[in-house]
């Protein structure tokens, strides 16, 4: 592997850097996430731990050109764990006007932007609204400025090769990512046999990819690279011994929903109509049917959400997946699960909104809407993962409690864990505890089948086919115990309490909440839930190293909440609620345990940065100074 | 799984019943379709721990308390979605899904739909009474333009679905329809239901005494029954009448079907279309015909068995148990590196 400081460069500066953020953007037709993917792993083969940051518009093909047609991919990779995408760019590649209009509030002056002058045509210039070409009036005096002719250059490459000059332009991503893998001392190879493999039967396509990439490469290494720019070196990061890959939070959760079906030893029906950012979950479970998987496209999210609820009534376990307003229109159907007490896993992709809102950028602020957001009392468990690897265990924790409780679960992710990238030591399934689910198949007389367990209060799962456990459920109230309808007042009054007490009992049964960063007791709790993980936990990271007494809670059960939540809490001086939304979780700790908790809110289809978290937890350490 | 224990002696329709109070209005038409059922399944001798009823919500749809089989009664127009999966899930399970016009027509006509193009092998029956009758009497998708009720009270503006042309329409493969006091008639069509692989599809005309009494007796009324239905039989001619003379010929222009009486304006007998269960134009004509003009089609409408869903989709999505070191190797697949 790669990682040690390249030799080739010797006449140049070489610079060592501890971490760097790297964003390809262009047009959406450019092939960015095609450069930056490739960027990734090239990236993760050489040893730096990394996140990446897929931003891409809503448009399947806006106009090319435009700002909203711009298409971004950004990693973040360094010697040490790194958990966020990085608040400011390091090098921009900007493939258009628009790219670069679009992009360069996120560069710090001195940063590197690499721009292809070729596209920077008068057309280009006007659909991007810039006036005048910045790259040739003074404009972008502050950064350093790398202007390559790709359009050019990429078509010199693949001269004589048998491909339209249309094929050839668009191997220009290839020449990019050929220039920056040099940039960061770093060999075409891995790329090249990806590349290989993608194009197997086009081998006229291929060979034009090959030949722009290597390039790319080379114009760094031979002259066509102005001797100023250095070659940067960021050292491999120390990361805990195993085998890794490269994961998204959506190939994570498909596997964690496969793996966690395995341990109740049941077969899944998985249900879902496309939205975005969930419908990649019903592509990659559709490809896992040898793993005892079912995948059924229905007609809407109401009748994904009752198929699933179907499937469970016959024994499997259901499971579906849909974005905000999808969970909207299944809010009914969930009632039905929780009244019928059937398992159910229900992930919920969040995305900006109210109603259609921002499908392609990100939000958290579903919270309302899966706590509460159903007539009548009627609770459920809703559980966030962290980051892209955490689906798989939070997948696996969301089939453990819905058939151990008989329950529906809540998962709740959102558009940045499904597209975001990280590398993922590949857990081995044997450390997982198996959680079987028994279905009741005895027979017995005068069976109830809303009896319960009084350990757990769930009801016994006995379904259609077994003999000698005959009976009827449904959406009536039904009396507590021979499950047959009943309108009695007081038994409406104990089946309230029981559906309540059943749910709220599962904080006996998570782990107790520790504190992830920082000292249990101190001044300043920041506590997050979902993907705001990352920019938590660096930031904290970075308050503490400059001794300030601010510590990191990061809750996966959002409802029930652990039970030792409120004792945490209350070993601080002030808490901190930074969330993707209006502020959700803050009222629910706010309105559970009667705590002063501040909210720090950001709702701009971005993640937060580091940085503006650091800031509210140095304005709240000083206010209160 | 299905475990089927060893024959017991041929069960009764009493067998079918369950130990619940029936609770529908005096004289509802619902009793009597109870009775038909439990007489099929009876009939059948159907295992009752492999049958399962499931319905929406509606009078039609508490159905499934009554039968001592297994059931689910699930939420208004979603029955024939949650059925899907239970079949999905279970394609072993013998599932009937019950549910009224408003139920199954207006909140549930999309997934109706579905079920129907998909052809998931199950009985959908329909309870068409002209009114939501749970809701106390409103005009529902059904109604006739005209029916004056409490939210229609100048009548009603809507023209009315025709439940069997719209199951047609939506790719079934098998439709029927019925009356509920066509008790005789009424089993044998729900055996035929039961014995066709695919959605079945049967439309029960049913009378709601308290909200719509009588809405079908220019059909139903013995006094009128045998000039105003045709009773289908396949490969037999179309005919029907008091005397059984008259009968469905073929127009072709416009194309169409006609009412003509035997020996009348030189009529014979071989001028009479037989019916064809398989022939969706005719079955289409067939479906549509309504009083006063044509008789309306009772019995098996159309038949044409097709792969079933649930059958292709267990196909295509074999359920087995996989070994941990599968996964574990899936885990494992595409680029990985290791990390000393
Ligand atoms: C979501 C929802 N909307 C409305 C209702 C109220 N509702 C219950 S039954 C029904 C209509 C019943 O009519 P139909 O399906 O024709 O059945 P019938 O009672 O006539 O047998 C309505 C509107 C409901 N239960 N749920
Ligand atoms: S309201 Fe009508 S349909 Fe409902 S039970 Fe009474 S008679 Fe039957």
């Amino acid at each position: 592997m790669e990682g040690s400081a390249p030799t080739h460069h010797s006449k140049r500066p070489e610079q060592e850097l501890d971490s760097a953020v790297v964003r390809f953007a262009g047009d959406s037709g450019d092939g960015m996430q095609l450069a930056g993917g490739q960027f990734t792993l090239a990236t993760a083969l050489a040893g730096n731990d990394l996140a990446t940051f897929p931003d891409f518009p809503a448009e399947i093909r806006a106009p090319a050109g435009t700002t909203f047609g711009v298409s971004a991919f950004q990693i973040n990779f360094g010697d040490r764990r790194i958990r966020t995408v990085g608040d400011n760019v390091d090098v921009l590649v900007a493939m258009n006007p628009a790219a670069l209009m679009t992009n360069l509030g996120d560069l710090l002056p001195g940063s590197l932007i690499i721009a292809d002058s070729g596209a920077f045509t008068e057309r280009n210039l006007h659909k991007a609204g810039y006036e005048a070409n910045p790259l040739e009036d003074d404009s972008l005096q502050g950064y350093r400025l790398l202007v390559v002719d790709m359009h050019k250059l990429a078509l010199d490459s693949v001269q004589g090769l048998n491909v339209s000059k249309k094929e050839a332009l668009r191997t220009r991503n290839l020449w990019a990512l050929g220039l920056v893998l040099w940039m960061f001392g770093r060999n075409t190879a891995i790329t090249e046999s990806w590349l290989a493999g993608k194009f197997k039967s086009s081998p006229d396509i291929l060979a034009a990819n090959l030949a722009a990439l290597r390039a790319g490469h080379a114009f760094g290494e031979t002259s066509g690279m102005p001797p100023q720019y250095p070659v940067y070196h960021v050292p491999p990061a120390q990361i805990p011994a195993g085998t890794y890959r490269n994961i998204t939070g959506t190939e994570a959760l498909a596997y964690g929903l496969v793996a966690g079906c395995q341990l109740a030893g049941l077969p899944m029906t998985y249900c879902s109509y496309p939205i975005t950012p969930a419908s990649q979950l019903l592509h990659s479970l559709a490809g896992m049917t040898d793993f005892n998987a079912q995948t059924f496209q229905a007609e809407d999210e109401i009748a994904a959400i009752c198929a699933a609820i179907g499937a469970s009534y016959a024994g499997n376990m259901g499971v579906t997946a849909s974005s905000g307003p999808g969970l909207a229109l299944k809010t009914e159907a969930l009632g039905l699960a929780i009244a019928t007490e059937l398992p159910l896993v229900v992930v919920n992709a969040q995305r900006g909104g109210p109603s259609t809102g921002l499908p392609t950028k990100t939000e958290q602020s579903d919270l309302y809407q899966a706590v509460w957001g159903r007539n009548a009392d009627s609770p459920l468990v809703v559980l966030a993962a962290r980051s892209a690897s955490d689906c798989f265990d939070t997948a696996i924790e969301a089939v453990r409690l819905a058939t151990k409780y008989m329950t529906p679960v809540i998962l709740l992710t959102d558009g940045y864990l499904q597209n975001a990238s990280e590398p993922w030591r590949i857990p081995d399934l044997d450390d997982y505890p198996d959680f079987h689910k028994q279905r009741q198949v005895t027979v017995e007389d005068g069976f109830l089948p809303y009896s319960r367990d009084p350990e757990t209060l769930a009801r016994p799962w006995a379904v259609p086919g077994t003999p000698g456990l005959i009976h009827r459920i449904g959406g009536l109230e039904r009396h507590a115990g021979t499950g047959q309808i009943s309108y009695d007042p007081d038994n409406h009054q104990e089946m309230t309490n029981l559906r309540r007490d059943k749910i709220l009992g599962i904080a006996k049964d998570i782990p107790a909440l520790e504190v992830c960063r920082g000292k249990d007791k101190c001044q300043v709790a920041i506590i997050g839930w979902g993907s705001t993980f990352g920019p938590i936990h660096r930031a904290v990271g970075n308050l503490i190293e400059e001794g300030l007494g601010v510590s990191h809670i990061h809750l996966r059960h959002i409802w029930p909440l652990p039970p030792n939540l409120e004792d945490v809490l209350r070993g601080f001086d002030h808490i901190l609620v930074p969330e993707m939304n209006d502020g959700q979780l803050v009222t629910l700790l706010r309105a559970t345990y009667l705590i002063p908790a501040r909210s720090l809110t950001k709702v701009t289809g971005k993640p937060f940065k580091i940085s503006e978290i650091e800031q509210a937890a140095r304005a709240l350490l000083e206010e209160r100074a | 799984m299905t475990v089927q224990k060893p024959a017991p002696a041929a069960r009764s329709p009493k067998d079918y019943a369950s130990d619940q109070e029936v609770r529908w209005c005096p004289g509802c038409g619902d009793y009597a379709i109870l009775k038909a059922i439990q007489k099929t399944l009876a009939d059948l001798d159907a295992p009752p721990e492999n049958t399962a009823f499931i319905s929406g919500i509606g009078c039609a749809a508490r159905f499934p308390y009554y039968m001592e089989t297994y059931g689910f009664h699930t939420i208004h127009g979603r029955a024939a979605a949650i059925a899907t999966g239970t079949k999905l899930a279970n394609p072993d399970l013998d599932i009937w899904v019950v549910g009224g016009d408003g139920d199954s027509l207006s909140i549930g006509g999309n997934h109706l739909m579905h079920l129907l193009r998909r052809n998931v092998n199950l009985q959908y029956l329909l309870f068409n009474n002209e009114i939501y009758g749970l809701t106390k009497g409103q005009y529902s998708p059904t109604s006739h333009a005209g029916t004056r009720t409490p939210s229609s009270p100048g009548g009603s503006l809507e023209q009315p679905v025709h439940a069997a042309p719209f199951a047609l329409g939506c790719g079934a493969r098998f439709v029927a329809r019925c009356g509920d006091v066509q008790q005789k008639d009424l089993v044998v069509v729900l055996k035929r239901a039961r014995a066709h692989t695919g959605t079945s599809f049967v439309e029960i005309l049913q009378n709601c005494i308290v909200y719509n009494d009588g809405v079908f007796g220019h059909i139903m009324d013995k006094s009128v029954a045998a000039e105003a239905q045709i009773h289908l039989t396949h490969g037999e001619p179309l005919l029907f009448g008091e005397n059984g003379n008259k009968g469905l010929r073929l127009r072709t222009s416009p194309l169409s079907l006609e009412v003509v009486t035997i020996g009348e304006g030189g009529v014979r007998e071989e001028d009479i279309l037989r019916h064809d269960e398989t022939d969706l134009t005719l079955a289409t004509m067939l479906a549509r015909m309504e009083g006063p003009d044509y008789p309306v089609a009772m019995g098996v409408i159309y038949c044409d068995p097709a792969p079933s869903y649930d059958q292709q989709f267990k196909d295509a999505h074999p359920l087995r148990p996989q070994s941990r070191k599968a996964l574990q190797d899936a885990l494992k697949s595409g680029y990985i590196w290791t990390v000393e």
